[in-house]
């Protein structure tokens, strides 16, 4: 087993911490809760602090915040309905933008890698992509394939792919239609039994895992047309297929995981207050692979623990967020 | 309310009688862990959104239902809707849950379910009281924090 190594406790939210989101350099972490106000933290060179407080962009609850691949922008999602853009204007982050349509609580928001597109979800089952043309946002689509509440979405770490889980108990994944410009569903991945809570693309963009209320992490894989494993792919769509489920090793509800982009290892919240990471085996049949666990802290969080983020430049580095109200800072090492 | 009740006569139970304090509860210097009946007496008295009873008094809820563990920091509680269509039974969960969300501590972890086998929608209900991030949502709607306070306040 690996080591986790508690850095520091990032306190100052009143109330449950809902999410982190670390600026892509790495140098900042954002997080985000019931207050209703977004912090970003920075290392002044011994410790971490509070370097901005965001306040008064939303009237209720904020559930995620995602920061575009330039850095320059955040968005925010929020139980109040909206989405806030946030831009970076001399030193400051400000409130310059606020997205309307979703009928209720906005779940999720996610930029894509080409800081172009956003993608939100909703509990009004309805996930949303916004095109960005410099200080101008507006509604590309609006994708009505969930049949309940939407948690989560997350773009392809290289293209113009979404994939959003639900309480639906599914993950689906969509891309657009080059004829006519509409966003389609091209692939629904069931097995899960209850709700997906997150999902994390590996870095090709191949693979995907998922978490869900059932207490299972679940690996796909997609196989394209012409793939040399002679899976079929009826009318020239990849198809995604689960080719790994691991039971047994959490307790209760997983609300987050993150698969490293850098080391490949994977990092779970869950509702029994533990941070895991799992690592695939060396060698590991790609078509059945086999993922350990390498390290657990079970009290990381003195209540659930809600997200979880790997540092995109650092390795070992990662965040979590809990119920308890805190941030904090890890780092695991062999 | 009184007009469009869906059970218009519910069996009315009787009620258990006050705890009786012995000199051990009242010993401060004694660490006494959460039990069964203190769960209950937190939630017997919590009224039902359409009946001028308790759900004790409708057996919605029952001490042999209620299950605490002090270590493992968990507390279940089964409740039983007095008809198996009640369209009320979310509303009497968010209550039970509220009630012992504001008076546990929050190590906790608080599962309410309806009692398996009396409710139509029982997998609907349980999984919509076990979300907690659409019960945190609900507890941000002012109308429905009311219904619930009004719930949970005690009547004299």
């Amino acid at each position: 087993m690996t080591s986790i190594k508690l850095i520091q406790t990032l306190q100052g939210h009143r109330g449950r911490v809902w999410n982190v989101s670390w600026h892509p350099k790495g140098k900042y972490l954002g997080s985000c809760g019931e207050d209703k106000t977004i912090r970003i933290w920075i290392n002044d060179g011994t410790k971490w602090i509070t370097k901005m407080i965001l306040a008064e962009g939303h009237t209720r609850t904020i559930r995620e915040i995602s920061w575009s691949p330039c850095g320059n922008l955040i968005a925010s999602s929020s139980f109040d309905s909206t989405v806030a853009i946030w831009e970076l204007k001399s030193g400051k982050y400000e409130c310059t933008v606020s997205l309307e349509g979703h009928e209720n609580e906005v779940k999720s928001v996610d930029w894509s890698n080409s800081g172009e597109l956003i993608a939100t979800c909703s509990r009004d089952k309805s996930v949303w992509i916004w095109e960005r043309n410099d200080d101008e946002y507006e509604c590309a689509a609006v994708i009505n394939a969930h049949v309940q509440d939407v948690k989560k979405v997350r773009w392809h770490p290289n293209e113009d792919t979404l994939a959003s889980a639900s309480y639906d108990d599914t993950v689906k994944i969509f891309k657009e239609d080059s004829s006519d410009s509409d966003w389609n569903c091209v692939a629904t991945l069931a097995s899960h039994t209850s709700t997906v809570w997150s999902l994390s693309f590996d870095n090709t963009g191949s693979r995907i895992v998922t978490c869900s209320d059932d207490k299972n992490l679940k690996i796909w894989q997609e196989y394209k047309p012409g793939n040399d494993t002679m899976i079929p792919t009826p009318d020239n769509i990849s198809v995604w297929k689960c080719v790994c489920t691991l039971s047994g090793y959490h307790t209760r509800t997983i609300y987050d995981v993150d698969w490293c982009k850098k080391s490949g290892l994977i990092l779970t919240a869950c509702g029994d207050n533990t941070i895991r990471i799992f690592r695939e085996e060396l060698d590991s049949d790609p078509n059945q692979p086999t993922f350990n666990l390498i390290a657990s802290n079970e009290d990381a969080h003195s209540q659930d623990v809600n997200a979880v983020q790997w540092n995109p430049e650092q390795p070992g580095q990662f965040a979590s967020a809990g119920d308890d109200g805190n941030v904090q800072l890890w780092f695991n090492s062999d | 309310m009184g007009v469009n009740l869906e059970n218009l006569n519910p069996k009315v139970h009787q009620k258990i009688d006050e705890r009786q304090l012995t000199d051990f509860d009242e010993n401060e210097d004694v660490v006494d862990a959460f039990d069964e009946r203190e769960i209950f007496d937190l939630i017997r008295n919590i009224n039902d959104p359409e009946h001028p009873l308790s759900l004790e008094e409708l057996s919605v809820v029952d001490q042999s239902l209620i299950e605490i563990d002090n270590v493992k920091n968990y507390v279940n509680v089964q409740f039983t809707p007095t008809i198996p269509h009640c369209s009320m039974a979310t509303l009497i969960g968010l209550s039970i849950r509220v009630q012992l969300l504001r008076a546990l501590p929050p190590r906790f972890k608080v599962s309410v379910i309806v009692t398996p086998g009396t409710h139509v929608s029982e997998q609907a209900v349980n999984k919509q009281l076990a979300d907690k991030e659409r019960v945190a949502a609900a507890l941000e709607n002012s109308h429905l924090v009311a219904v619930i306070n009004q719930c949970v306040s005690e009547k004299e």
